[in-house]
């Protein structure tokens, strides 16, 4: 393509319009930030920008509505981590049962390497007992790697209650019927 | 021998070198907060000495104008590693940076930066060649650069070295013959003299500067000053997106922080020298500010003046950067050579043949 460029003409020339023209420029620019404050920067630990509400942070554990821990410890999100950022012990067969009714398995231990941790979403997608979020968390520091490793009181603590339907309660009405099968009359 | 002007004397240049190394330190910082507004950025604001925030209302504003980031910068120099590459030419590697600050902190000598001062004149040297060691030894600023270009034998600094060492001498010609016009009018050489000349008013209502009488002289020095600085329409030297730095590439902590010093030096001597030329030096044509002065305030009031005209034409440096972009390299040289030679030879001739018809 051919871009015709017209001569310059004499006044263009002495660049002086062009001159005139920056200094215009950088004036208002210069006036407007030092006198209005209007600055793109968002001076960060002041001023935090609004985290959309579908963003994928850090992976947290929730509770229920009614505060009972939701993980089962099926231990799928392990298994689907892509970085295996997930370590989950199980209670095993002597262990404690979990802390609320009509569930048989509670993790013993549930820890995520926030190190590792790629922020995917596999685990919150995989998880049947909806029970593990990517919340709105973004900057996560500590002084050390062992601190970046987050346990089950830490990931139950930071993640808060995220209600939910609450499967094991139809469970429990359903079986409470069945307790009853011989209709009394 | 007179131990009075020695010991005056010593005092005068322990103080000037003081104050523009002051100057030099805020310059920059004056330098990053402009570009920092005029790019709608904030700039350095939050260096903070301790104890300064809890001063209530002065401590925060002065933190968030970025006061103490000098301090901060100037310490930073200090403690970085003193880095000498394996490759270069360790002589000339260490002689650069001294050679490129010496020659700007001499010129300030015979700059007259306010009347007087008690019975002491308000200049280090009163020199009656005034304007000639000026040019001689800004000319030599050049070494500073090309010594560092060469010494660091790696390429991009000697490109940068060889841009520079052809710019500053093309023009310094220009600048040179610039002033000559100046001289014709106020027909001395002593800038204390030039600065005598342009007191009183002209017509009646505009001072008796010589930007005025010799307009055209004003702005091909100007032009020429900022090219002799390296400042942005013509920073061939440095030209960060074409040379990584150019000559002080393998420069680093001090070495480096000297090159700096130079630079700022030089556009602080070049202010000086404008407003010495064209603006009057510490005359203002009001409330009798345009003698030399009788008493102690109006001495104190005369390097006010002084200091402010320059802060004016620093802060002109400092804009303009944000506002051109840097020349190519031929357009340079034909702007040099083959529009401000012409017109400074044509500016002297003219104002030559006037001054000569008048008398």
């Amino acid at each position: 393509m051919i871009v015709n460029r017209k001569p310059l003409t004499f006044w263009e020339k002495l660049y002086l319009p062009a001159i005139v023209g920056g200094f215009k420029v950088t004036a208002r620019h210069l006036f407007r930030s030092l006198f209005k404050g209007k600055t793109i920067t968002m001076e960060y630990p002041e001023q935090k920008w609004a985290v959309p509400p579908d963003y994928r942070g850090a992976p947290y554990l929730v509770r229920d509505q009614d505060g009972n821990t939701k993980c089962v410890s099926c231990q799928l999100c392990e298994f689907v981590c892509p970085p295996r950022a997930i370590k989950i012990i199980p209670l095993g067969p002597t262990g404690r049962l979990a802390d609320r009714p009509n569930a048989e398995k509670i993790p013993k231990k549930f820890k995520i390497n926030m190190l590792r941790c790629i922020f995917c979403g596999f685990c919150q997608e995989v998880c049947p007992e909806e029970a593990i979020f990517l919340l709105k968390d973004y900057s996560l520091t500590g002084q050390s790697r062992k601190e970046m490793i987050y346990n089950k009181e830490k990931l139950l603590a930071l993640g808060g209650t995220v209600g939910g339907v609450q499967k094991w309660k139809q469970k429990l009405a359903e079986a409470g019927k069945q307790e009853d099968f011989p209709v009394k009359v | 021998m007179d131990w009075n002007f020695i010991i005056f004397s010593a005092v005068k240049i322990a103080v000037v070198i003081a104050v523009v190394q002051g100057m030099v330190a805020y310059a920059v910082l004056a330098e990053r907060k402009i570009s920092a507004w005029i790019q709608d950025r904030v700039g350095p604001n939050r260096t903070a000495p301790p104890f300064v925030k809890d001063i209530p209302i002065v401590g925060p504003a002065l933190i968030r104008l970025g006061v103490f980031q000098p301090l901060a910068d100037g310490l930073k120099f200090i403690l970085k590693e003193d880095f000498t590459p394996a490759g270069v030419r360790k002589m000339y590697f260490w002689l650069a940076p001294a050679i490129a600050v010496i020659p700007s902190i001499l010129v300030i000598a015979v700059i007259p930066f306010g009347s007087q001062l008690g019975h002491q004149q308000m200049v280090i040297a009163d020199l009656n060649i005034g304007i000639l060691y000026t040019f001689g030894i800004v000319s030599l600023g050049v070494y500073g650069i090309i010594l560092a270009g060469y010494a660091a034998n790696s390429k991009y600094p000697l490109l940068g070295g060889i841009r520079s060492s052809a710019q500053m001498i093309s023009y310094e010609i220009s600048m040179g013959m610039s002033v000559i016009p100046v001289l014709l009018i106020a027909s001395s050489l002593n800038l204390s003299q030039i600065i005598a000349y342009q007191g009183g008013t002209l017509l009646g209502f505009l001072p008796n500067w010589l930007v005025f009488k010799a307009p055209l002289s004003f702005f091909i020095f100007l032009v020429a000053s900022f090219a002799e600085t390296n400042r942005m329409p013509f920073d061939f030297p440095e030209a960060e997106q074409e040379l990584v730095g150019g000559y002080h590439t393998e420069y680093s902590s001090m070495k480096f922080a000297l090159f700096f010093l130079g630079e700022y030096s030089n556009m602080i001597a070049a202010a000086a020298m404008m407003v010495t030329l064209f603006f009057g030096g510490w005359t203002l044509p009001f409330w009798g500010l345009d003698h030399p002065a009788a008493t102690l305030g109006q001495g104190v009031a005369h390097i006010l003046i002084f200091v402010m005209k320059m802060l004016l034409f620093m802060v002109l440096f400092i804009w303009v950067r944000w506002i051109f972009p840097r020349f190519r390299y031929d357009q340079l040289m034909d702007l040099g050579w083959r529009r401000f030679v012409p017109l400074a030879l044509a500016n002297i001739l003219v104002t030559a043949i006037i001054l000569w018809m008048k008398s």
